[in-house]
């Protein structure tokens, strides 16, 4: 810190009336800070992130001095600070509890995508028409608005994210457009990256006789 | 204010500011915050065009190249973003937290005063109290870096004399759903 001196904010503060004369001709460079691979905090602040097994691996192998600052048995001594003792302990069985939680959740998220699977479905609306609703993009990291946009804008016909019946988020294309999509699941086209063309069912939903 | 944050559903949209505006924004960046006019220049040239990013509930986030460095809430002050703080440490004044209160803070929880006034803690000295609704960069007891950008809900002095409820609002802090975002 150059100076404690702060003004408040709402009081002007021209910089020639500081004490140490006229500002310096040239910008302070700014400092550069490190951050942790792995958890994107500063590397002092990777305790408090849900990854710290991972971050001190990292750390240790990319910054062996720093490894040292951080995690020898000094520094963890010393940076318990004012916390009690307890408190420090709580807070480790947290962090620990944290991390495992984030793997858990990690492992969860590869399993469903693993189990996902995206539904094309062209649904009847009356005899010469129909509307296609696509399930299941968002599993595979897809954002749906982008997705409808593209829709619209390749097919030039309305597409929306909706959530259907059942409360899940669908997409709705006026038009039968199912095969289109396909191919465009196929060629990775815009936002349509990295799904799996085995993932992708086409199904039909007949009109109910007796509807409206 | 970014707890949650994402740019898909957050975001209304992305306007160049006017060079007139711009000129405002500048004039009142220099007065609220302790920067020189060259540091300001380095980090926005003039040459270069300010963005504004409008998002939900009146929030708004100034780019430059991408890159959110001003966050502003209605009309309310400027807010310097967290990695900007990081880089120019001296810019807002300083109040700091105790150990224990530091994983609060990055569940996105106020700041209460007892953090504050602790032994761990830390406030202005009586001769450079804060009022209320100070930006202010708030550090964490045993760390060098900022761990977030914050404003005053009251006075410094009256933290210290009250010592109860919420000295300290988060306006955004490391880990939160701006943070993870570089550029916009
Ligand atoms: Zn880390």
């Amino acid at each position: 810190m150059p100076s404690k001196k702060n003004q408040a904010p709402t009081t002007p503060a021209p910089a020639a009336d500081e004490p140490d004369g006229p500002p310096p001709p040239e910008p302070v460079p700014p400092v550069q800070v490190l951050y942790c691979a792995v958890c994107s905090y500063p590397p002092e602040y990777c305790e408090f992130g849900s990854s710290l097994t991972k971050c001190k691996e990292w750390i240790k192998e990319t910054h062996p001095d720093l490894y040292e600052k951080y995690y020898s048995e000094d520094a963890l001594t010393s940076k318990v600070g004012t916390l009690s003792l307890e408190a420090q302990a709580k807070l480790e069985k947290e962090a620990a509890k944290k991390e495992a939680k984030a793997e858990a959740k990690a492992d969860a998220a590869l399993k469903k995508k693993l189990a996902s699977q995206v539904t094309i479905k062209r649904i009847e609306r009356n005899k010469r028409k129909h509307v296609t609703s696509i399930h299941g993009l968002e599993a595979f990291g897809v954002d749906l608005k982008k997705a409808a946009k593209q829709f619209s804008s390749k097919f030039a016909t309305g597409a929306s994210v909706t959530k259907d019946v059942q409360g899940r988020d669908e997409i709705v294309v006026q038009g039968d457009v199912s095969y289109e999509i396909v191919e465009m699941i196929e060629a990775e086209a815009g936002v349509l990256k990295g799904i799996p063309p085995d993932k992708v069912d086409v199904v039909e939903e007949k009109k109910k006789k007796g509807g409206d | 204010m970014f707890k949650k944050f994402s740019p898909s559903a957050d975001i209304a949209g992305q306007t160049p500011v006017k060079s007139s505006v711009q000129r405002a924004i500048r004039a009142a960046v220099l007065s609220q915050w302790k920067i020189e006019p060259e540091t300001l220049e380095a980090i926005w040239p003039k040459k270069e065009g300010l963005v504004h990013v409008k998002c939900r509930e009146h929030v708004s986030i100034y780019t430059v190249h991408g890159e959110p460095i001003i966050i502003q809430h209605f009309d309310g002050p400027y807010y310097p973003t967290l990695r900007l703080v990081h880089k120019y440490p001296y810019i807002l004044p300083k109040v700091g937290v105790d150990r224990g209160a530091i994983r609060f803070l990055l569940a996105g929880a106020p700041m209460m005063c007892p953090g504050l006034t602790s032994k761990g803690g830390y406030l202005p000295p009586a001769d450079a109290a804060l009022p209320a609704g100070a930006p202010v960069v708030i550090h964490a007891e045993g760390k060098e870096h900022a761990v977030g950008i914050g404003v005053t809900k009251m006075g410094t002095e009256d933290m210290r004399r009250i010592n109860k409820d919420v000295g300290v609002e988060l306006i955004t802090y490391l880990g939160d759903e701006l943070w993870a975002l570089k550029s916009l």
